[in-house]
């Protein structure tokens, strides 16, 4: 779920006619001194984060004059808050608070329904109220084509024992509520407090709201950057990875990193999983052998050899990891030579340090595996192919004991070149990529591999030379599938002519910066 | 018997000549699924493999006779119209094969499935098979390797993710126990038939005689099968995987998921009410087979 913060959340309240404080947000201590000054009373100011308890750390703090709102400001702006380094303070005007109220929406799986949620007492320690006061929390499951009518809110309201006015002022919250979290494509969105002011006016003082990252598509008005599930700000390494996914459709390429700083001395990994259950079961695996991820990835659901590769090559960013860890469900319905050519494409490149373990069980394993043995023979490290009789904890066994055996290796992440591209080359572009062929090297070759190993078919002979069998536009939009067999043929068997260049935008930069190079 | 799908179920593919599509075909009429029509709006007249293509699955029906089950290998962004499409044809069972489908969407279907009295598989799915009888979606890939590597028999698989409902069959394969059906449910938070209303299938099945539950954290499924056992529903012998207990616990943002789920859906609150009404809780995969074979051994 692509979460929203605290004040693009209330922006949509807004925008649905749901009353809520007067103020904005600010990125520094003299955006704050104007906000409160233009607010023209006691403010509040409140850390833009998405952790709860913000009040219990000092994320929440109070201010009577602009000069002090600037204070408090200067003293939140930059502070950490587990992974959270604080941007943005919103600063608003200070409620004369009555009495406080809950409204939340979540989705049901087992009634397959969104369930509104309300509560005659809102604030902290809510869950501790719905368990102790059940008589106090009400909730409804919402007819998905039909809505949240007026007489169902007002019904569940009333049930917890409100009457007067406030039975028609808060079911029209909550029907807002209901139809801008349906119209964002939220799955879930909670006002609390929604607050009754001394003058008798209800805000929603405190909202969060988390968007479907599946419908992100359709709300380019959210200015989501990475529709993905974090409780943190993205780091700039998986913005890396999740534009790649982005721009491949082909598969899925899931990164996210599991530790913000990998020590020399801990036992990380570089952990490239392949499907959701399998990928559960293979962590469950080496972590039980006491090793540490320093990320989650998962490369599944039939990716391009492009895409592995990028995952491979993103992986190995990670400098200090010990080991390169990659299993999946052991019995994977795609073809897993395309996952073999990437990773082999990408240990090459890398010159590859650590020991690596590669379960790639599944169709065509036997191919994978030999894929693996064959061309890894002359990098550094030891690379060991298994299949779908190996068990995870079987290969988690073995990743110790090829770390162990060594012992002084721990990962250093190399500067990335620009591809060496012999002039003149004959060139075509891929769906992410571009292929060059050297063709003045092709008269030496006797096998013409290149043509009779390329899958797609979409190679041919010319005069001795490989060309494109169709059109340069069709190899484009994905006709060559950027299987990587042809390159990885001609380098092995034959006079090594061709290069296949998949950029990785900022990964260059990225490697720089943490080399300490700039 | 199986469950859900057998070798004379009449199947239709939504979104037959794409590139998932055309590649799945090949697998399900290679197994000897009875796949008898496709559909593709604005390729009606031609054929996939010999199946004739349609325009709509209106016309689909009414020329290639009444359609049991529909597979959808749609772009997500319109798994929503196809579903629809095929509900008010009159479709029973629909699988969902693709990901990333809005859970909005999935809802509505839910509640155009309901109104129709049909039911939906996925979406996220790779399908479910009926060794021996007929695949649906995209398990095994290839015919010959889902004739390899799944075996009729009397363990009924039930699995929230894909790889793993292959994984499970197959070692139960190599232990020489085959399957009834095997079914990945879906991978995704809100999904059409989840494992309670799978385990109630195969309560019914003659053919299944025990049950494999690949589980993972989230979600109410697992917690539910064990409401069904608790209140005598679901009788036969059931083994259970819970995928997912190293996954860190982030904190809860939503307190009203906490308020509607209360401790539900996490790895322990699982593991401890299927124990409780005396499912066989494994902690490795590698496990499954051999229980499996005492309590088939045991008369199960």
């Amino acid at each position: 779920m692509a979460r929203l913060y605290e004040f693009q959340s209330k922006k949509l309240l807004e925008d649905a006619g749901i009353r809520v404080p007067v103020g904005d947000v600010a990125a520094s201590p003299d955006d704050a001194f104007r906000i409160a000054e233009k607010i023209g009373k006691p403010v509040i100011l409140k850390i833009q984060v998405w952790v709860t308890g913000r009040a219990g750390i000092g994320g929440i703090q109070f201010a009577n004059t602009p000069d002090e709102a600037k204070l408090k400001a200067q003293q939140m702006l930059g502070i950490k808050v587990k992974n959270f380094v604080v941007e943005k303070v919103l600063v608003e005007e200070k409620l004369s608070i009555k009495s406080e109220y809950f409204v939340g929406l979540v989705i049901d799986d087992a009634q397959k329904t969104p369930v509104l949620i309300f509560s005659s007492v809102g604030g902290t320690g809510i869950e501790e109220i719905a368990r102790t006061h059940p008589e106090s929390v009400s909730q409804i499951p919402v007819d998905v084509v039909r809505g949240l009518k007026d007489y169902q809110a007002r019904n569940l309201v009333q049930k917890t024992g409100i009457s007067g006015k406030l039975l028609i002022s808060l079911p029209a919250v909550l029907v807002k509520l209901y139809d801008v979290a349906r119209k964002s494509d939220a799955r879930s969105a909670e006002i609390n407090p929604l607050v009754l002011t001394e003058d008798n006016r209800l805000y929603a003082a405190d909202c969060h709201m988390a968007v479907d990252d599946y419908a992100v598509y359709r709300h380019p008005e959210l200015g989501i950057d990475v529709a993905r599930e974090f409780d943190r700000p993205p780091m700039p390494l998986e913005k890396i990875a999740y534009h790649v996914e982005e721009k491949d459709y082909r598969g899925t390429f899931y990164f996210l990193q599991m530790a913000e700083e990998i020590s020399r001395e801990d036992k990380f990994i570089g952990f490239n999983g392949a499907g959701g259950g399998g990928s559960m079961m293979s962590m469950d695996a080496v972590l039980n052998k006491g090793f540490k991820l320093a990320n989650y990835c998962d490369t599944s659901g039939n990716p391009s050899a492009s895409k592995v590769y990028r995952a491979a090559k993103i992986i190995l960013s990670q400098p200090n990891i010990k080991g390169y860890f990659a299993s999946g469900s052991g019995v994977a319905s795609q073809e897993q030579y395309h996952s073999a050519r990437g990773l082999v494409k990408a240990f090459h490149e890398e010159d590859l340090d650590i020991p690596a373990v590669i379960r790639l069980g599944g169709n065509f394993e036997e191919e994978a595996i030999m894929i693996l043995a064959d061309y890894l023979q002359d990098i550094p490290a030891q690379v060991e192919g298994y299949g779908r009789d190996d068990s995870p904890e079987f290969c988690a066994n073995r990743m110790e004991e090829l770390i162990i055996e060594n012992e002084s290796t721990s990962h250093k992440v190399k500067p990335m070149g620009d591809p060496v591209v012999p002039e003149g080359a004959y060139a075509f572009e891929t769906f992410t990529g571009k292929i060059f062929f050297d063709h003045s090297r092709c008269a030496n070759c006797e096998s013409h591999g290149c043509v009779s190993s390329c899958k797609p078919d979409v190679l041919k002979l010319n005069e001795g030379k490989p060309v494109l069998s169709i059109s340069e536009e069709e190899a484009k939009k994905g006709k060559c599938t950027e299987c990587l067999a042809c390159e990885i043929f001609c380098r092995f068997h034959e006079q090594d002519a061709i290069t296949i260049h998949l950029p990785i935008p900022g990964l260059k930069e990225y490697r720089n910066k943490i080399r300490g190079v700039d | 018997m199986s469950i859900l799908a057998d070798e004379k179920s009449r199947i239709c593919v939504q979104g037959i000549t794409g590139r998932e599509g055309m590649v799945r075909t090949r697998l399900m009429k290679d197994y000897g699924t009875l796949v008898v029509a496709g559909v593709t709006p604005g390729k009606g007249g031609g054929e996939v493999y010999g199946i004739p293509v349609f325009d709509s699955l209106q016309e689909a029906w009414e020329k290639a006779g009444p359609i049991d089950i529909s597979v959808i290998f749609v772009p997500a962004a319109l798994v929503k119209n196809a579903a629809l499409e095929a509900l008010d044809a009159g479709v029973k069972l629909l699988v969902l094969v693709p990901d990333r489908v809005p859970i909005f969407d999935v809802l509505e279907v839910s509640h155009f499935a309901k109104e129709k009295g049909a039911r939906f598989v996925g979406p996220n799915t790779l399908g479910l098979v009926s060794p021996g009888k007929a695949v649906l979606g995209m398990i095994g890939g290839r015919a010959e390797r889902a004739r390899e590597w799944f075996h009729p028999g009397h363990v009924g698989v039930s699995s929230r993710s894909g790889g793993m409902t292959s994984a499970i069959s197959y070692y139960l394969t190599e232990a020489g126990l085959g399957q009834s059906t095997i079914i990945h449910v879906g991978g995704d938070a809100v999904v059409g038939l989840s494992h309670p209303e799978i385990v109630e299938q195969f309560q019914q099945d003659d053919q299944t005689e025990m049950v494999v539950l690949f589980g993972e954290i989230g979600t109410t499924q697992e917690e539910r099968v064990a409401d069904l056992i608790e209140q005598g529903k679901f009788t036969k012998p059931l083994i259970a995987y819970i995928g997912g207990k190293a996954a860190k616990s982030g904190t809860r943002f939503s307190h009203a998921g906490a308020i509607v789920e209360g401790t539900r859906g996490s790895y322990d609150s699982k593991v401890k009410r299927l124990k409780d009404v005396g499912v066989h809780v494994v902690d490795s995969v590698s496990a499954i087979p051999q229980v499996a074979l005492k309590l088939n051994k045991g008369g199960a």
